[in-house]
This record gives structure tokens, C-alpha cells and sequence, in this order.
């Protein structure tokens, strides 16, 4: 029998394993920065929730998002379908730190025109997780 | 010459015409990972023929304000991004100048302007559509590179 793995299936392999190590819930890192702010007394949905719906100078999350999180989105630019966020109907949300941070970067910069803070990274994350179906 | 033969050739002929058809409507190439990862998530992720090579250097370099928007990514993924789009970007036609500068928009190319030229600037803004961006409204299987006129639906308006 020839037990020689095709270098190609280890590679498929290796990846498959590399992007399960790389998923993981991006609320320790954030809650970690939050708490290097000082002040730090937990996140709140409840602030979550208020900044989700709150403009920036134009847009807010729930312009591309909808005001309901479980809702699937659109994109408001170009019209593209945007999955819901709320994990409750989609739980591959939220699992990829990585994958968080770089989606906060670009759409916190599209409604603030600035970065998001660590507290409000953790408070939108924490209202999103606290949504049933 | 008898009946058999003339078939054969003939055949052989059809089949020239057939692999030259094929030579000019090449097969779409297999889809860069990288490039449906991330051109794919805000709009669909447009086929690298739809813009010379020179367009889609100019789009990767920009993509710190991309159309208004912060789309930049990881150095590596964009250099592999830039060099996958150009090998299958659209080739210049030989004694049509290309337009200099080289379009960023893709709606701005004449190829577009062209093939869309029955579609109204209302039709395009409708909230069916939203836009000349969403290819997807019309053309149904646009998101598998398959911009067929068989399989155009244009949303009730």
C-alpha cells in the first residue's frame, strides 16, 4: 500500500489546520486593550445597541447592517447582500479575531472617519451576541 | 473523393472554427483565492477581464481611499492580488490606444458604456438595483464570473 501523502493534500491539509488556529473570539484581545484604557468597568449591550444605530456624519451600522442585526444587510454603495451579524442567525460571526478587527478598521473608518475604541469594539460585539433569533 | 471523406474534412474544418472561438472567448481563469476573499466582501468580486492591466495597478495602489472607502490590505495579499489581475486583465486591442489615464471605474470603460448603452441612469439608480456596481441584479450568475446574456433578469422595476 503506498502510504506517501500527495504533497498537495498535506498543503490542503496544513491550511485547514492553520485557518482553525487562526479563528478565535476577538473579545479577549479587545477587553484587554479596554482594560489598558483604565476605567474599565465591562462592556454593555445596551451601549452597543445605541452606538450600532448611531450616525457618524452620514452613516451608521445600520445603514448597511439594518437597524435589526439579525436582518440580513446590503451594502448601501454598491448594493452587495451582506449576511446578518447577529450570531444568534449566523454563528460563523465573531469567530474570527482577525476577521473583526479588520471589518471594525474599515467600516468604523467609513461611519466615524476614525478608528473604533476598544470599549466600543467590546460594547458592539457584546450587543450583537446578546440578540436571540 | 467520396461522400465519407468530404464529412470528414468537413468536420475537421468545424472543429477549427470551434478551437478558434474557443481562442478568443477564453474560459474564465480559476478564480485567485485571495482575490474573492477580498475584493469579493463589499462588492462582487469583478472579473480581472473587465479592465486592462494598467486599471487594475491603478486600483491596487489606491486602495487606502478606495472609491471613498479604506479597502487596504496586507502588502503580501495585494501583490499577489495585483499580479493574478493583471495576467488575466483585459488585453489591449492592437491599434485601439488605450486610454490614458487608464479608467479606474470599470463604468467608465467603452466596452461598458457600450453593452449597457439600452440600460437608463433611473434603471441603474432603482432600489432593485442601487447601481451600476451591482452586477448581481441583473446578471444572475455573476457571482460564478458568468456574465452570459442567457442568463440576464432584469429585477421588476
Amino acid at each position: 500500500m503506498n502510504r506517501i501523502v500527495h504533497p498537495r493534500a498535506l498543503a490542503v491539509l496544513l491550511a485547514l489546520v492553520a485557518g482553525t488556529a487562526g479563528a478565535a473570539d476577538p473579545l479577549p484581545a479587545i477587553q484587554q486593550a479596554a482594560r489598558a484604557g483604565g476605567n474599565f468597568t465591562g462592556f454593555s449591550a445596551e451601549r452597543g445597541a445605541a452606538f450600532y444605530r448611531a450616525k457618524g456624519s452620514d452613516w451608521s451600522c445600520a445603514t448597511c447592517h439594518t437597524p435589526d442585526p439579525r436582518q440580513p444587510g446590503r451594502h448601501t454603495i454598491t448594493g452587495k447582500a451582506i449576511e446578518p451579524m447577529a450570531p444568534a442567525v449566523n454563528p460563523a460571526r465573531l469567530t474570527d479575531a482577525a476577521k473583526v478587527e479588520k471589518w471594525f478598521k474599515r467600516n468604523c473608518k467609513d461611519v466615524l472617519d476614525r478608528e473604533c475604541t476598544a470599549l466600543e469594539k467590546g460594547d458592539v460585539i457584546t450587543y450583537l451576541r446578546s440578540l436571540g433569533r | 473523393m467520396n461522400t465519407h471523406r468530404i464529412a470528414v474534412s468537413l468536420l475537421a474544418a468545424l472543429a477549427g472554427i470551434t478551437a478558434a472561438g474557443g481562442a478568443t472567448k477564453a474560459p474564465p481563469p480559476a478564480p485567485n483565492l485571495a482575490w474573492q476573499e477580498e475584493c469579493g466582501s463589499c462588492h462582487l468580486a469583478y472579473p480581472p477581464r473587465f479592465l486592462p492591466a494598467a486599471s487594475w495597478q491603478r486600483v491596487m495602489a489606491g486602495l487606502g481611499d478606495h472609491f471613498g472607502t479604506d479597502a487596504s490590505i496586507e502588502p503580501a495579499v495585494a501583490k499577489e492580488i495585483t499580479t493574478w489581475l493583471a495576467a488575466n486583465a483585459r488585453k489591449p486591442k492592437a491599434g485601439k490606444p488605450e486610454p490614458v489615464p487608464p479608467p479606474l471605474r470599470i463604468t467608465e470603460t467603452r466596452w461598458f458604456i457600450g453593452e449597457h448603452d439600452e440600460i437608463s441612469a433611473a434603471r441603474f439608480k432603482s432600489p432593485a438595483v442601487g447601481g451600476a456596481a451591482n452586477c448581481a441584479a441583473c446578471h444572475r450568475t455573476a457571482d460564478q464570473g458568468n456574465y452570459s446574456e442567457r442568463n440576464i433578469k432584469l429585477p421588476p422595476k
